[in-house]
């Protein structure tokens, strides 16, 4: 299991950062959503993975008995997925708001900004 | 009432911006209320500062849960007084977009949104937990999206999508870096973290979490690889908005760097040149563009760029004088950048343009004005006995004392270039003669301004001034501060004390 | 879009989804659920009543700018927040009232930090939509 994840993660940040390197601005969005699921993943595997064992401690004891899942991971990744679904949303709209007003899709072309004034 | 004095800043910020969105539409009020509120920040900061002063390090544990499970705030010097530059240079900032920024732009929740960035400046530097820091770092970047945005100007778009992208890498690498640590150590908690990962045996595993953390923190705070989104961005927001940005933004991922690197990842020497090496090219590189721009923000951002490195020099040799000269320049940069940028903007209203070559003529005009300009600028040459020059003697001394001579000598050259660069400035905008330009249609020039308007443009750069005279001629206890400061930092037993309550608040 | 079966169902959804939602930010403290996901299952209500219906009906149906209740959430959050600092505890220590009441059970400061989330995540989520919805 740790080993299908740990491809899958190489995977999704190699996309990412891919995407990230074109020119467009859709696929900068694109690589920057897959880069944040990489992220995600990357956290819920360094959490230890551990199968069955909610970390709830029996009424009967004091403190745990034997290994339990670690609940932090996921309250990371729970954070960590609300702040990027704030983010995205942004940036949609701001890439959307640039094509409009600078009409091309194209980073090279965005280059006002160089020129004196 | 003092036991939770340490969040009150936070509080405060947050309470402003909450009043500040239920009267979105009432702009008048919202001016009042985000300088009114700036007042209070100061006297909270002020108290908080004093308290901590006088008592030593104090900390809160969010929702009453013991450290290191909960999350915990922990007010040290070096935290504070940064709360308390946050809180000054707020105000001025606020004072000066109440008159600044058109109308329209303030009816999209400028102020609001102004106030959550504050907010998450001061949680950044207050916060003592790691995915904490995360969570700041993302609502500066949030809120300093929507103002940088704000308006929606071509250039201002192409700006912001390489500062977007550029932030939100840097976001992506620290949430990396983040469970890295935590699979290494299991804790996020910065004190619990510093013990634990001086316990690792693996130490490379560690030297690759902390090259992550310096990507992700040199990307924020513009050192030399990393800075290009900088001058492709600041300068096209407004001015107010522009003075927030280089006045702490950047700062942010400095305080965060000294954080990490004097707290969690202590004495490994690869670090330390590494840091080195990239200090000592950000101070020429940021100089050598600036040399070369005509644009007077473009220019202000390259110096940006350049006095980044004054203070990741300090941090690279790490020794007690070096970090005492890294957190005094910390202090003057972030004074004097807020105000530079508030100088720019006022330019801009007198005379429309901000490109050098048609500015001229000032002298005549303003002779006032000019003489207040002359304060931040040549401050941030460092002529003694203004502020820029004491640590620079700090950051000296302490390279010649680890014999490092290029370190030396790029500070040095760093100092020629900011001179060189200021001297251009000051004889093209404020000696040279008069260029006539066209006037600009609907466009506000100062002189047309009401007196009250004219007061919020020109009374935050003499306040900041005068703080930047003080930091040079009380230079004795900026000093003072900056040493207790450095030392309390080589020596973050104090810090991991404060947090788990062993020492019992020790005091200096 | 609009077919006739799904307006017609989301006439009906809206209140249900709305009470399920509410039901999911109650159960959120012991069990998953919370103030996030209510807030998005709320939000969604609406998004599949403006797919269903038109943008502008939905603003109707609303009579207020859904930006409003993100000041409102984030002043009830602040709030509960706060209460602890009157008993001189930590800024977020739950307060909980001793006895249980009917229906609802326990209930704390946190619920009302819940309660303020559900707001904004509404709040947030709905002016976002429309904004891109409206650009369209």
């Amino acid at each position: 299991m740790e080993i299908v994840l740990a491809v899958m993660i190489g995977v999704l940040y190699a996309a990412g950062i891919y995407m990230i390197l074109r020119r467009s601005l859709v696929k900068l969005i694109l690589g920057i959503i897959i880069l944040g699921n990489g992220a995600n993943l990357l956290i819920f595997l360094l959490g230890r993975i551990t199968k069955g064992r909610p970390p709830i401690i029996p009424g009967d004891l004091k403190v745990f008995a034997e290994a339990y899942a670690d609940p932090i991971p996921q309250a990371l990744i729970l954070t960590a997925i609300v702040i990027s679904f704030g983010l995205q949303s942004f940036a949609i709209i701001l890439i959307k708001r640039a094509y409009k007003v600078v009409k091309t899709d194209d980073l090279d072309e965005m280059n006002a900004i160089d020129q004196d004034s | 009432m003092t036991q939770q004095l340490v969040i009150y800043p936070l509080l405060l910020q947050l309470f402003l911006s909450i009043i500040l969105m239920f009267s979105w539409s009432k702009i008048s009020w919202q001016r009042v209320i985000s300088i009114g509120g700036g007042f209070i920040n100061i006297a909270i900061s002020i108290w908080l500062f004093v308290y901590i002063w006088n008592e030593g390090i104090q900390t809160v544990q969010a929702g009453n849960w013991a450290a290191p499970f909960g999350i915990t705030f922990v007010a040290d010097s070096l935290s504070v007084t940064l709360v308390l530059l946050t809180a000054i240079s707020g105000l001025a900032v606020s004072a000066f977009s109440a008159s600044s920024i058109v109308v329209a732009r303030l009816k999209f929740g400028y102020f609001p949104i102004f106030h959550f960035l504050l907010l998450g400046l001061n949680g950044a530097f207050l916060t003592g937990d790691i995915f904490n820091l995360y969570v700041w770092f993302e609502i500066i970047i949030i809120s300093s999206f929507v103002l940088i945005t704000l308006g929606g100007e071509k250039a201002q778009l192409e700006g912001a999508v390489k500062y977007f992208t550029m932030n939100i890498l840097a976001s992506m690498i620290f949430l990396t870096a983040i469970a890295v640590l935590y699979g290494l150590t299991g804790s996020l908690n910065m004190a619990d973290l510093s013990l634990k990962v001086a316990a690792i045996e693996n130490r490379g595993l560690v030297e690759i979490t902390a090259i992550l953390f310096l990507v992700a923190f040199g990307i924020k705070a513009a050192v030399f690889p990393l800075y290009f989104w900088l001058p492709a961005s600041y300068h096209t927001p407004p001015s107010a908005v522009s003075a927030i940005f280089g006045g702490l933004l950047t700062k942010v991922g400095v305080y965060a760097l000294i954080r990490i690197f004097t707290l969690i990842f202590v004495g490994d020497v690869f670090l330390q040149d590494t840091i080195l090496v990239m200090a000592v090219l950000t101070l020429i590189s940021g100089g050598l563009g600036a040399l070369i721009q005509n644009n007077l923000r473009k220019v202000f951002s390259y110096l940006i760029i350049c006095h980044i490195g004054y203070m990741i020099v300090g941090l690279g040799l790490y020794t007690e004088v070096a970090i005492a000269g890294t957190i005094f320049y910390l202090i003057h940069d972030i004074v004097v950048k807020t105000n530079l940028f508030m100088v720019g903007g006022l330019i801009y209203r007198i005379t429309g343009t901000n490109n050098i070559r048609s500015l001229g003529g000032l002298y005549k005009e303003y002779p006032l004005i000019s003489l207040l300009i002359a304060i931040p600028l040549f401050s941030l040459v460092g002529i003694p006995p203004l502020s820029g020059f004491w640590p620079k003697i700090s950051l000296i001394t302490a390279a010649f004392t680890a014999e490092n001579w290029w370190v030396i000598g790029a500070i040095l050259f760093a100092s020629l270039l900011t001179m060189i660069i200021i001297a251009k400035v000051w004889a093209n905008v404020v000696w040279k003669d008069k260029v006539e330009l066209p006037k600009r249609l609907n466009f506000r020039y100062f002189d047309k301004m009401t007196n009250i308007r004219k007061t919020q443009l020109v009374a935050p750069i003499i306040f900041l001034s005068l703080i930047s005279l003080y930091i040079g001629f009380g230079a004795e206890h900026v000093q003072q501060l900056s040493t207790r400061v450095a030392n309390e930092l080589i020596d973050n037993q104090q810090y991991i004390d404060a947090v788990f309550k062993t020492g019992q608040n020790i005091k200096p | 879009m609009k077919t006739i079966i799904l307006k017609t169902a989301s006439t009906y959804l809206l209140p249900v989804l709305l009470l399920f939602s509410i039901f999911i930010l109650l159960r959120g403290h012991y069990l998953p659920g919370g103030g996030f996901v209510g807030g998005l299952i709320a939000s969604i209500a609406y998004v599949l009543h403006a797919f269903a219906n038109g943008l502008s009906n939905t603003k109707n149906l609303l009579k207020f700018h859904p930006g409003f209740l993100m000041p409102v959430g984030l002043a009830l959050a602040f709030l509960s927040g706060m209460a602890p600092l009157l008993f001189d505890m930590p800024f977020m220590t739950g307060l909980w009232y001793p006895e249980a009441l009917p229906v609802l059970g326990v209930i704390g400061s946190a619920l009302f930090f819940d309660i303020g989330v559900y707001l904004v995540v509404i709040g947030v989520t709905l002016t976002i939509i429309f904004t891109i919805a409206d650009t369209i």
